[in-house]
Order: structure tokens, then C-alpha cells, then sequence
């Protein structure tokens, strides 16, 4: 498929090489996320990681409940769907009976640090070998656009109407500093996609995760990916995007939170 | 093999599960079952498998669940207000089909309750205690020698019809020291192929596998479910295990399982000294509950005496199972009280004199 | 003619309209068209050839429904050609 009915016709397409393309370990399926959302962008990048680093046949990852669900329709990877806030503990049992199995988690905020903060700190405590990833867009999309532990002071979500207040509402959680802090985390880093440049450093992020899980390093390996929610921010992609240059960032610098000691 | 060990029930189930090759276990510490979990944390690993203390009972039910879906055989253990924390992530094993044995040292309740026994879990443990129509396949043991023996019929059970199968103890059960012998068993002999489903990798290309108990599409759900009470309808026909004691020539059967049917072996010996024929009919497999055995005796017996540690809760399945005629008397002790022989004898006698004026 | 450096090709048919590849075009190559597919929705079409296959539009695109080519550098045009190198080495500039 291709657009061939408007738009400018290649002459020497022969003479070119492909320097993109779709990666095999994502169905063909169309995946069912809103336009410009950022799980569809990291989906993506995981699978091109899981591609390149020859490692299909020994992954397996753990789909959350939130918009990411039905993760297992879009990765082509053995997976496994988990209740809601225990991707964590599920990805535990597997490791542990598994070890040499390439295991991943993927969460959004509530999954990850409302109802399944207990399983977040304690995985993360006990230092467990996989790589988790974490979809940090301040919203809960899938039941309506409510508030998450991650939604910033002031922002409008469909439970905090009047823009969330800190004093009745609490703070937005820095979870991913407190994993930092904790022995057992080995690589933490906070990455965005917003845009080319983010993209290929969030790329690079997850490829190192992965990569630490393959060594055998021990301790976790958590990338958080400050995303975007256009419905629920009722904005379009481009605007989202902006928001989270412009306002998420200040809140969630990106940047490596914690990387191994030297010589490691 | 071929030894007898003096050992707690707790423990015995421990050894138990570990010779019948489980790998995995995640748990939590509560009483009167954490001497399992301790059993498991000094032994497991040394022996092949993966211990974790969870951070709570929802996460350790979550890793088996993880767990399960390798194909690997693992298990959990937990007392009662364990055992509610862990009911979302069981109605998700019974629906994804993982397989795996559970085990509730059921102690007072409701609430925080007590640490003593009883079996105020049955109608938890067997008219699915999560949400959703689903079962558990159910066992009931009422000995230390049971408490062993039972796990190895729980794992294959678990395997070969790929359900969350459930040992139903008490707190006196997990507590109690008796004589116990492992039989002979060979782990491999008995594992089940689990290839074709298992979330391992996608090993040589072969094509995706993914383990969920989410169906949006009604028509899908309306399957799987369909497909859920043929298998429950499957294991009714095939799995039922019961024992029968004196129940041939038995005017008043006693029916209890458990720690209720060691008091009411006793109670038994006490009024069959006395002249009245009682016989006892003690379920083992809980579900599927023994109602063609139970059907049977009704045409002979006289009378019926439920005997439980609770309010009344498998005395329904009695009634709703004998569809007769026939008086189902109950008697149960609640909050940790264990039933006396004596009080049972009370209640035959007096069963017994309501049976005759029937009669006369 | 100006030439082509790289080129990309979109499968319309699963855009949706986002944008995030006409925004990230350091270009200005890519523009919405102002058709719909069968989703209802207005996609990106490649529309001159300053296209450099930077591969920007492909990173940012969530569906991953762009394919970026670039020109390889084998098919540079001949400039001049060197012959008889054994003996005397004579240059002749196309």
C-alpha cells in the first residue's frame, strides 16, 4: 500500500536504499490507538529493539490494563495480559521460573504508580532482571481521561473539572525518582517521543534496557517515556506534543536518573 | 519413600508439592500457614524451584499467575483474608486457563477473624469466590497423610484440565503433627505438554502466543464461558472422590469434610457403641461435590446430619443435591470452635428421635 | 530536474491524520492531503521532491506506515572516467 494517487513519483527509486521501514515484529494489524498517540511510537521502538538485538524468540512481555491492553495485537511477542497495577508481578513470576528469558513490562500511570505501586516498588526492591517500561502521560485514557498520580497542578482531567488541586488531589507522583533511589534498580531513565530527536534517544534508552537485561546485569532496567494523550488532553498531536516541550518537561526532566556504577 | 515422617500438615504439604516438582512458589506470610511459606524458602531452591515472598498476597497470586502461563508447575499458599485478596487474580487464572494449585488453611472469620480453624471459606472455595461464572476443582483433606497425598492429585488434576485447583485445610489441619508417607511419584512421568499455549518466546518463528481473560466481543466471551462449564461439566462426570464409612446399613448419615469429619469418626464409633447405625460420607473433592453418591444414600438412609465449622454452608449443597424427603439436619460450631463427638452424638440421638416419630 | 535525494512512501490508507510527520519535515515536504481514506481520515502525501530521507517523519509516525528511502552513494553521477591505469593514467572529464 502506497500512495501513488497524488504526491510526487520517485524516478530513481531503484538507485535508493531503504533506510526505513515497518519492523516485522509488529502485526500488520493497525493498531487501535488514537491519532498521534505515543503508545503506538514505543510499541514500535520496542519491537525494533527486541528485532535488532536477535532476541524474538526469548522475549516475552506483559500488557497492562489501560489504553495498552491489547498490546499483544500490535507486538508480535509471546505476551501476557495482566490485571490491573500487577504487570510487574506477573513479569516476576515469569523471570523467576525463566531467568533466561528476556521478560518486559509496559504500564501506563495508574497501572504503574496508583493501584500498582506496591508491585512497582517491591519488583523494582528486589532488584528483579527485566526491563520496565512505563507510559507516563498524566491521564487516564481508557476509562474516560480521569486523573493519574501523574496529571500535573492545574491540569483539567474529567475527575479534577476545576484543574487538579494539590492540596485535595495530592501532587503529581515522581515514581520514577523513587526508583532511582532504590538499590535494586539498576538503569533508570526518564525519555519522551515527541519528537525525531526524542525518538531516536528513548530508542537508544530502550536498547541499552534490554540490553542490560541480556548481560545479565542485575537490578531493573525502568524507562519512563513522558508521553501524550491527545483525546484526553482534548488537544491535537501536534499541540500534545507541544505541552509536554512546554509544561510536562519542566515537571519530568528527561535524562538518565540513575545509570550503572562504571566498570559494570 | 516408604517412611514414615512425624510432620505438620503445613509441612508436609511443602514436601509434598516440592516431590511432586513444583517450581515456582509465591507467598505471603499469615497464620496458620506461614510455616509453608518457611518450608518453601528453605527448601525450594536448593531442590530446583523459585521462591518469592511477595510484597502481598495480590502480587503473590499475580506472579503465579506469570508464573502458570510458562507452562511451569507452581502454587501458592495463604489463609483466608489471603485467600479474598487473591480472588481477582484467581477469576483471571480460571478464565485464562492457568493451571496451578491454590491452598486456603481456612481460620475463623469473617474479617481479621481468628487464627483457629474452620470452614466458613467453603462456599468461597466452591461457588467461585471471585467474579464471574467460573469453578475451582476442590480438595479436602482431613489429615496430615491428606494434606500430602492431595497435592499430587491437585497438581495433575490442575494439569490435565488446566484449572486452578484449591486445597481447602484449616488452620488445626496445617497445625496438627501425624504420621505421613510420600509415596512414590515421577515428577516427569506425570507433567503435562503445555507447548502449544505457553508464553515462552517465540521459539524457532513459530507464531504468537498470548494468555489473557479479556473477550470484549459478547459472542467471543459467550465461547470461552461455554467452554469454561463443559469442561466443569467434564470434570463432575470424571473427578469426584469421596469416602463412604458405614454408610450401607446407616439410618442417619453424617456428611462432613475436614477437621469436622475426624470429630465425627469419633462421634461415629460413640453412637454406633450405643446402638444407632450411623455411617459418615465425607467428601473429599469439594467440587465437584459427590451428589450421585449422596442421591444414592438418600433411598436408604434415614435421616442426614451435616456437620461443619460454619454457619451452614455446604448443608445447601446437601439439600439442593438429595432432593428428597428425607430431614438434613445441620450442626456447626463457628468462629475457630471445633464440633466435640459428644455434641455430634447429641445431635444423632436427636435426629434419631425425630427420624422415628416420622416414621411412627 | 532537481534531484531526488530520498523519497518516502506512506500507506494512506492506515493514516489518521495526526500530523506529527508534516510537522517534524525539516523540509516542509510532506502536506495533508486534502482527500480522505477509508477511515475517514486526511493523510500525508509527499508533496515536492526536496525530500532528503532523513527518516524524521518515519520516527515520529505512530502508525509506522512510512517506508524512507535515500539515494545510495553508488549512484553518484559518472564525473570522469580513468583509463589505462597500468601504463599511462589519462583522465577525461565527462
Amino acid at each position: 500500500m502506497e500512495t501513488t494517487r497524488e504526491g510526487i513519483v520517485c524516478s530513481n527509486l531503484d538507485q535508493m536504499d531503504v533506510v526505513f521501514d515497518r519492523t516485522e515484529v509488529l502485526h500488520d494489524t493497525p493498531t487501535s490507538y488514537c491519532p498521534g498517540c505515543s503508545h503506538s511510537v514505543v510499541h514500535r521502538l520496542i519491537m525494533e529493539v527486541v528485532e535488532e538485538l536477535g532476541i524474538l524468540e526469548k522475549t516475552i512481555g506483559v500488557a497492562p490494563v489501560g489504553c495498552s491492553v491489547f498490546a499483544y495485537h500490535f507486538m508480535n511477542v509471546d505476551m501476557q495480559q495482566a490485571a490491573h497495577g500487577r504487570a510487574t508481578a506477573v513479569a516476576t513470576g515469569i523471570k523467576r521460573v525463566l531467568p533466561d528469558k528476556i521478560v518486559f513490562s509496559y504500564q501506563g500511570d495508574g497501572d504503574l504508580a496508583a493501584i500498582g505501586t506496591a508491585e512497582t516498588i517491591h519488583t523494582i526492591n528486589r532488584g528483579e532482571n527485566i526491563v520496565m517500561i512505563f507510559i507516563n502521560n498524566g491521564i487516564y485514557g481508557m476509562t474516560g481521561g480521569q486523573m493519574a498520580p501523574t496529571t500535573l497542578e492545574g491540569d483539567v482531567t474529567s475527575t479534577t473539572p476545576l484543574g487538579r488541586d494539590i492540596y485535595r488531589q495530592g501532587h503529581a507522583i515522581k515514581i520514577t525518582e523513587m526508583a532511582a533511589l532504590m538499590d535494586g534498580s539498576y538503569y533508570v531513565t526518564r525519555q519522551a517521543v515527541n519528537s525525531a530527536k526524542t525518538v531516536r534517544k528513548c530508542k537508544k534508552a530502550i536498547k541499552q534496557a534490554f540490553q542490560f537485561q541480556i548481560d545479565g546485569k542485575g537490578g531493573t532496567s525502568y524507562v519512563e517515556v513522558v508521553s501524550n494523550c491527545p483525546s484526553g488532553w482534548k488537544m491535537t498531536p501536534i499541540e500534545a506534543n507541544k505541552k509536554i516541550d512546554e509544561q510536562v518537561l519542566d515537571y519530568y526532566p528527561l535524562g538518565d536518573l540513575k545509570t550503572p556504577p562504571k566498570g559494570d | 519413600m516408604g517412611k514414615k515422617l512425624l510432620m505438620k500438615g503445613n509441612e508436609a504439604l511443602a514436601e509434598a508439592a516440592i516431590r511432586a516438582g513444583v517450581k515456582g512458589y509465591f507467598g505471603y506470610p499469615i497464620t496458620p500457614q506461614s510455616e509453608l511459606l518457611e518450608y518453601m524458602a528453605t527448601n525450594l531452591e536448593s531442590r530446583g524451584g523459585a521462591f518469592v515472598q511477595a510484597e502481598s498476597e495480590v502480587a503473590a497470586i499475580n506472579m503465579v499467575y506469570g508464573a502458570s502461563g510458562t507452562g511451569t508447575r507452581v502454587m501458592t499458599s495463604t489463609s483466608s483474608p489471603g485467600f479474598s485478596l487473591m480472588q481477582e487474580g484467581v477469576s483471571y487464572m480460571a478464565c485464562a486457563e492457568l493451571p496451578c494449585l491454590l491452598v486456603n488453611v481456612v481460620r475463623g472469620g469473617p474479617g481479621l477473624g481468628t487464627i483457629q480453624p474452620s470452614q466458613g471459606d467453603y462456599f468461597q472455595a466452591v461457588k467461585g469466590g471471585g467474579h464471574g461464572d467460573y469453578k475451582l476443582i476442590v480438595l479436602a483433606p482431613n489429615s496430615v497423610q491428606e494434606m500430602a497425598d492431595l497435592v499430587y492429585l491437585g497438581f495433575d488434576l490442575a494439569d490435565k484440565y488446566r484449572i486452578p485447583t484449591l486445597i481447602l485445610s484449616d488452620g488445626a489441619l496445617g497445625q496438627m503433627m501425624e504420621s505421613v508417607e510420600f509415596p512414590e511419584y515421577n515428577v516427569e512421568e506425570h507433567l503435562v505438554d503445555h507447548s502449544s499455549w505457553t508464553t515462552v518466546g517465540r521459539e524457532n518463528g513459530r507464531e504468537q502466543h498470548y494468555i489473557t481473560s479479556l473477550h470484549l466481543l459478547s459472542e467471543k466471551m459467550e465461547e470461552i464461558n461455554i467452554h469454561l462449564q463443559d469442561k466443569y461439566k467434564k470434570i463432575q462426570e470424571n473427578e469426584t472422590r469421596f469416602e463412604a464409612i458405614q454408610t450401607e446399613d446407616a439410618d442417619i448419615l453424617i456428611v462432613a469434610f475436614g477437621l469436622s469429619s475426624r470429630s465425627s469418626q469419633k462421634a461415629l464409633e460413640l453412637a454406633r457403641e450405643q446402638g444407632l447405625k450411623v455411617g459418615i460420607l465425607r467428601p473429599i473433592t469439594l467440587f465437584p461435590f459427590p451428589s450421585e453418591e449422596l442421591k444414592r444414600l438418600a433411598k436408604t438412609v434415614k435421616g442426614i446430619l451435616v456437620v461443619e465449622m460454619n454457619a451452614g454452608q455446604m448443608v445447601e449443597d446437601v439439600r439442593l443435591s438429595i432432593g428428597s424427603n428425607i430431614p438434613v439436619d445441620f450442626y456447626g460450631r463457628m468462629g475457630g470452635m471445633i464440633p466435640q463427638p459428644d455434641e455430634i452424638v447429641e445431635k444423632i440421638k436427636s435426629l434419631s428421635k425425630q427420624v422415628k416419630n416420622l416414621a411412627g | 530536474m532537481a534531484k531526488i535525494h530520498g523519497h518516502v512512501k506512506i500507506e494512506i490508507e492506515n493514516c489518521k491524520g495526526c500530523e506529527l510527520c508534516v510537522n517534524e519535515c525539516p523540509q516542509d515536504s510532506l502536506k495533508m492531503s486534502k482527500n480522505i481514506n477509508e477511515k475517514g481520515y486526511h493523510y500525508a502525501v509527499l508533496n515536492d521532491d526536496t525530500c532528503t530521507g532523513c527518516t524524521n517523519c518515519a520516527l515520529v509516525c505512530p502508525e509506522a506506515i512510512i517506508t524512507v528511502y535515500r539515494e545510495s552513494k553508488t549512484a553518484k553521477e559518472k564525473i570522469a572516467t580513468i583509463t589505462d591505469v597500468k601504463n599511462n593514467i589519462s583522465i577525461s572529464v565527462n
